[in-house]
């Protein structure tokens, strides 16, 4: 007769494994109470194990792949290079006056932010790494990277490329580190929605997106809002590029959150080569500091510019005599003629701007006009003086001055 | 007439493996899904490892060693994520014991059957995935999207067929 245990061995082995695991499970995830966070020493050597085992291998296939696009890139596919950089240098010579509008701004800024004793961290050093393996498995998003503690790496460091930020480190191992992306679903972020400044937390999904979850509806939150971190996680620098926003729902199983999906600025799915903030201060960096003074300069020698044109300007201005100006714009003598000519010269509804409008010609004279008393050597003593002449106009009336007359007097 | 009993069929048809195929085939799976995922994010869907795991346990029809082969597979697959370790290791454990089981009374030379097998395996493997995730570790947020796990299933069945084919040659009758 079979014993119990030889009968039921299959089945045993098969209770016992998953026994097994699920206490190593149950263990697992008491231990780490933060999701995301570095496994516990039994946990990350297993890991170490496997990791070490698979790496030399990535990091092989990974070299022969970085040395075929090197080759290729750095010798044959070096056309239309020239354009390039003209167009490079062009972008360069734009950013620097741009540089220099927005440092006036920037120093204000700091000097505001000293004053009310606020503590900005800026990053100060970085470790470039490449990128050279995943998980392997689309459920979970984390990568490896070829450097590790023996570069000065530690878990909970900031991964970011120039673009947005990546993740961060979860396990270091002495030659390879893992990052946990930011649209793994254990990862997490604080942000900050640009111009609203409203203040949310960043999550992954199964799906890859990066979303925002925990924010009540909110008429000012549109699309394309750039969203940047707000440092309240301990892990990013404040201002670094997120995303932009995608689009804004109705979270249907939390309500009454939305569900604000983010586009990330970092192409989280085709990561070559990655930034690992090491250290922050609470300065800015010497090589921003030198940006910034050549941009203060830039912006010193373009308002210099300005003022020498204003003072040119002025100076030309000052040689037209103010009794010139007034002389150009009073009627001289000859100035019936010239304007009736002019006038006549001058298009229909176009009036020159500088000279003196002329008095229309009497249409009642009376011996108050000008030119309507005879001179003095033709009166006698005692004679009448004769009716004043009615003045013969030298241009015809326009229509308006025949039309206003007869308004004037109904009789007529 | 001899008659073709349970027993008799299993001696006759069980195969084992040198060591070196035995440890080197998961390894080498393991990290062609790594080098085929960081190509495309897309190539992320193939669950290489799974292929393999089914192929050493129809092919051993031991469900012991079917479970253990899985387990081990399983546990270096989850080595390399971020999750707890145990949640891939548990799902193929149970998968070689089930493939292991069904190798002995099923001819899964044929290719329809090894098709057919590759793709229910493929489903019970998300299934299982998702029951650990949602009920054992109680990930409240983890969904299963049913059409991407179908199209899963046909990826893995219309790979698993010529690693199949391919392995067929590492094999040594007993």
């Amino acid at each position: 007769m079979e014993s119990f245990f030889t009968r039921y061995k299959n089945v045993l082995v098969l209770v016992a494994v998953l026994l097994a695991q699920t206490i190593s499970l149950a263990v697992q995830v008491k231990r780490p109470v933060e999701a995301g966070a570095p496994d516990g020493s039994s946990v990350t050597l297993l890991r170490h194990w496997v990791v070490a085992t698979v790496t030399p291998f990535e990091s092989f296939f990974h070299g022969i792949g970085h040395s075929v696009r090197w080759g290729w890139s750095n010798y044959f596919d070096l056309r239309n290079t020239r354009q390039q950089n003209r167009e490079l240098q062009g972008e360069i010579a734009r950013l620097r006056l741009e540089q220099a509008a927005l440092a006036e701004d920037a120093i204000q800024g700091h000097r505001l932010q000293a004053l009310l004793g606020f503590q900005e961290h800026y990053v100060a050093t970085t470790v470039a790494a490449q990128v050279i393996g995943g998980s392997g498995s689309d459920t979970s998003r984390v990568l490896y990277i070829d450097k590790g503690s023996n570069d000065g790496l530690k878990p909970d460091q900031a991964v970011i490329t120039p673009d947005g930020i990546v993740g961060k480190l979860r396990d270091v191992f002495p030659r390879t580190s893992q990052v946990l992306l930011i649209n793994d679903q254990a990862s997490g972020a604080g942000v900050l929605l640009e111009t609203t400044r409203i203040r949310g937390i960043l999550r992954g999904s199964l799906a890859g997106q990066i979303q925002i979850n925990n924010l009540t509806p909110d008429s000012r939150i549109k699309p394309g809002e750039q969203v940047l971190t707000s440092g309240g996680d301990q892990v990013f620098p404040r201002g670094l590029k997120v995303g932009t926003i995608e689009s804004i729902a109705p979270d249907p199983e939390h309500q009454p959150y939305t569900l604000i999906k983010v586009k990330a600025s970092a192409n989280l799915f085709q990561l070559e080569e990655v930034l690992v903030i090491t250290g922050t201060q609470a300065e800015l960096p010497g090589e921003a500091q030198k940006d910034l003074k050549l941009a203060k300069m830039t912006a010193e020698q373009q308002a210099a510019a300005k003022a020498a044109a204003e003072e040119a300007a002025a100076e030309e201005a000052a040689r037209t005599t103010a009794a010139q100006v007034v002389a150009d714009k009073l009627p001289s003598l000859n100035d019936g003629k010239d304007a009736n000519a002019a006038a006549a010269k001058t298009p229909a509804g176009t009036a020159p701007s500088t000279a003196v409008p002329k008095p229309l010609p009497t249409l009642h004279p009376d011996r108050y006009t000008p030119g309507a008393t005879p001179p003095a050597s033709t009166l006698t003593p005692g004679g009448v003086s004769p009716a004043p002449a009615r003045v013969v106009p030298e241009q015809e009336p326009s229509a308006e001055s025949k039309v206003k007359p007869q308004a004037a007097n109904p009789d007529n | 007439m001899p008659s073709l009993s349970y027993t008799s069929r299993r001696e006759l048809e069980q195969h084992s493996f040198p060591p070196a195929v035995t440890l080197l085939v998961p390894v080498a799976a393991i990290v062609l899904q790594v080098l085929i995922s960081k190509l495309s994010w897309r190539l992320g869907i193939v669950d290489l490892p799974l292929i393999v795991a089914i192929f050493f346990a129809v092919s051993r029809r031991s469900p012991v060693a079917g479970t253990l082969t899985g387990m081990a597979i399983g546990l270096l697959q989850d080595a390399l994520t971020a999750q707890p370790i145990g949640v891939n290791g548990m799902a193929k454990s149970v998968i070689g014991y089930i493939a292991a089981s069904i190798g002995v009374q099923v001819d899964v030379e044929n290719i329809t059957t090894r098709a057919l097998m590759n793709f229910g395996f493929s489903l019970l493997n998300s299934l299982l995935l998702f029951l650990i995730n949602k009920r054992l570790l109680g990930l409240q947020d983890y969904h299963v999207l049913w059409l991407h796990e179908l199209i899963r299933a046909c990826v893995n069945t219309v790979i698993a067929l010529p690693v199949f084919m391919l392995l067929d040659h590492t094999k040594r009758a007993d």
